[in-house]
C-alpha cells in the first residue's frame, strides 16, 4: 500500500523565528492588525511504501526525525493518508 | 615534512581554492577532496570550506552530512584528527552532529557581508593553540544563517568546558553569547562563520587569520596517537 505522508516542520518554542517576526512587522501595514504570534516553517508531502499505516508512519517519522528537521532547533508533526493503491 | 590538509568540495562549496591557497602559502600541503570520496587516508587534517554544500537544500548541512566523505571525516575526527569546518562547513559539522548546536537565520533576516572584530577566547582547539586568549582579530564573515543557537545546557557545557573558541566583539548575527566558533570536547574538531582564508594576505586586507591556519598545520603536522 502506498501512504501519502504530511510532515510540518516549525521552529521550537522558545526559538527565535526572525522570518515570522518579520511577517507579523509586516501585518498591520496590510490591514491586518489583530494577527499574532506568526511562526514561519515548511510543510513537506511524499508517499511511503508501506504493508501497514503503522509501518508507514515509523518510516514517515525517522526520515522527518533525521533529514525533514533538525531536532535542534525544529520539531516535527506528521499526518499520514493512505493512498489509492494506483498512484505510480 | 608539510602536513597534508584534505580540503572538502560538496557540490556547491565555493571556498576551496581560497582555503587550498592559503594553506598552501603557509607551508602545507592541501589537496581537495571530493565528498563522494568515502576514504580521506593518509591525511593529517580536514578543512570543510564554505560555499552553499548541496544548494543548501532543505537547510545548510542537511544533505552533505549524508555524503560519503562525511563518514571518514567522523571517524578521523573520532581518532583525535583536526577537523574545521569554515561557514557553511561549520554548519555542516553540526547538522552531522560532530559540534552541538544549530545555525539559525541572523537576526532580522539581514545577510551580512562585511569584517567583523572577533576574540580569541580559547587556545585549547586546533584551530587557536597557537593564539594568546584574549587576541583581538578581524575577519570577513559572509553568511545569512550563521546565528548560533543552542539549548541552555550544551551552552554551559561549552563554557565550562573552554569550548567557545572565538566570540564576536561586534555581535551581528545574535548568535547566543557573541559565539562565532566552537570545538568539541577535546578541542580538535573546530566550527567558525568567520572566514580566516579571506584574512590571509595583505593584499585582502588583512593577515589576522594567518595565526589560526598556522595553528591548523602545526596541530596537523603534531603526532597524534591513533
Amino acid at each position: 500500500m502506498r501512504f501519502v505522508a504530511r510532515v510540518e516542520v516549525q521552529l521550537r518554542p522558545g526559538i527565535a523565528d526572525p522570518e515570522g517576526a518579520t511577517i507579523e512587522r509586516a501585518l498591520p501595514a496590510l490591514g491586518f492588525d489583530e494577527v499574532h504570534g506568526v511562526r514561519a516553517g515548511r510543510s513537506f508531502r511524499f508517499e511511503v511504501e508501506a504493508d501497514t499505516e503503522a509501518a508507514a508512519r515509523t518510516r514517515a517519522e525517522e526520515l522527518a526525525h533525521r533529514l525533514l528537521a533538525n531536532p535542534v532547533i525544529e520539531e516535527s508533526h506528521l499526518e499520514l493518508v493512505a493512498a489509492t493503491s494506483e498512484v505510480r | 615534512m608539510a602536513a597534508r590538509v584534505g580540503v572538502v568540495v560538496f557540490p556547491g562549496t565555493n571556498c576551496e581554492h581560497d582555503v587550498a591557497g592559503a594553506l598552501g602559502r603557509l607551508g602545507g600541503r592541501a589537496e581537495l577532496v571530493w565528498h563522494a570520496d568515502s576514504s580521506i587516508d593518509g591525511l593529517d587534517a580536514v578543512v570543510i570550506p564554505g560555499g552553499f554544500a548541496h544548494g543548501d537544500y532543505l537547510r545548510p548541512g542537511a544533505l552533505a552530512r549524508f555524503s560519503p566523505v562525511m563518514e571518514a571525516v567522523a571517524l578521523f575526527a573520532a581518532a583525535g584528527g583536526p577537523v574545521v569546518g569554515i561557514c557553511n562547513g561549520f554548519q555542516v559539522l553540526t547538522e552531522a552532529g560532530l559540534l552541538p548546536g544549530a545555525l539559525q537565520k541572523n537576526r532580522r533576516l539581514r545577510f551580512l557581508c562585511t569584517t567583523v572584530p572577533l576574540r580569541v577566547t580559547s587556545s585549547r582547539s586546533v584551530l587557536t593553540g597557537l593564539v594568546p586568549v584574549g587576541t583581538e582579530l578581524s575577519m570577513p564573515i559572509n553568511h545569512f544563517l550563521g546565528s548560533y543557537v543552542c539549548d541552555d545546557v550544551t551552552l554551559a557545557e561549552l563554557r565550562d568546558e573552554d569550548r567557545i573558541v572565538l566570540r564576536y566583539e561586534e555581535n551581528l548575527n545574535g548568535s547566543v553569547d557573541d559565539i562565532a566558533g566552537i570545538s568539541n570536547r577535546a578541542g580538535n574538531v573546530v566550527g567558525l562563520m568567520p572566514h580566516p582564508e579571506r584574512a590571509s594576505s595583505e593584499l585582502l586586507g588583512s593577515t589576522d587569520g594567518v595565526v589560526l591556519l598556522q595553528s591548523l598545520l602545526a596541530a596537523a603536522a603534531a603526532p597524534r596517537a591513533a
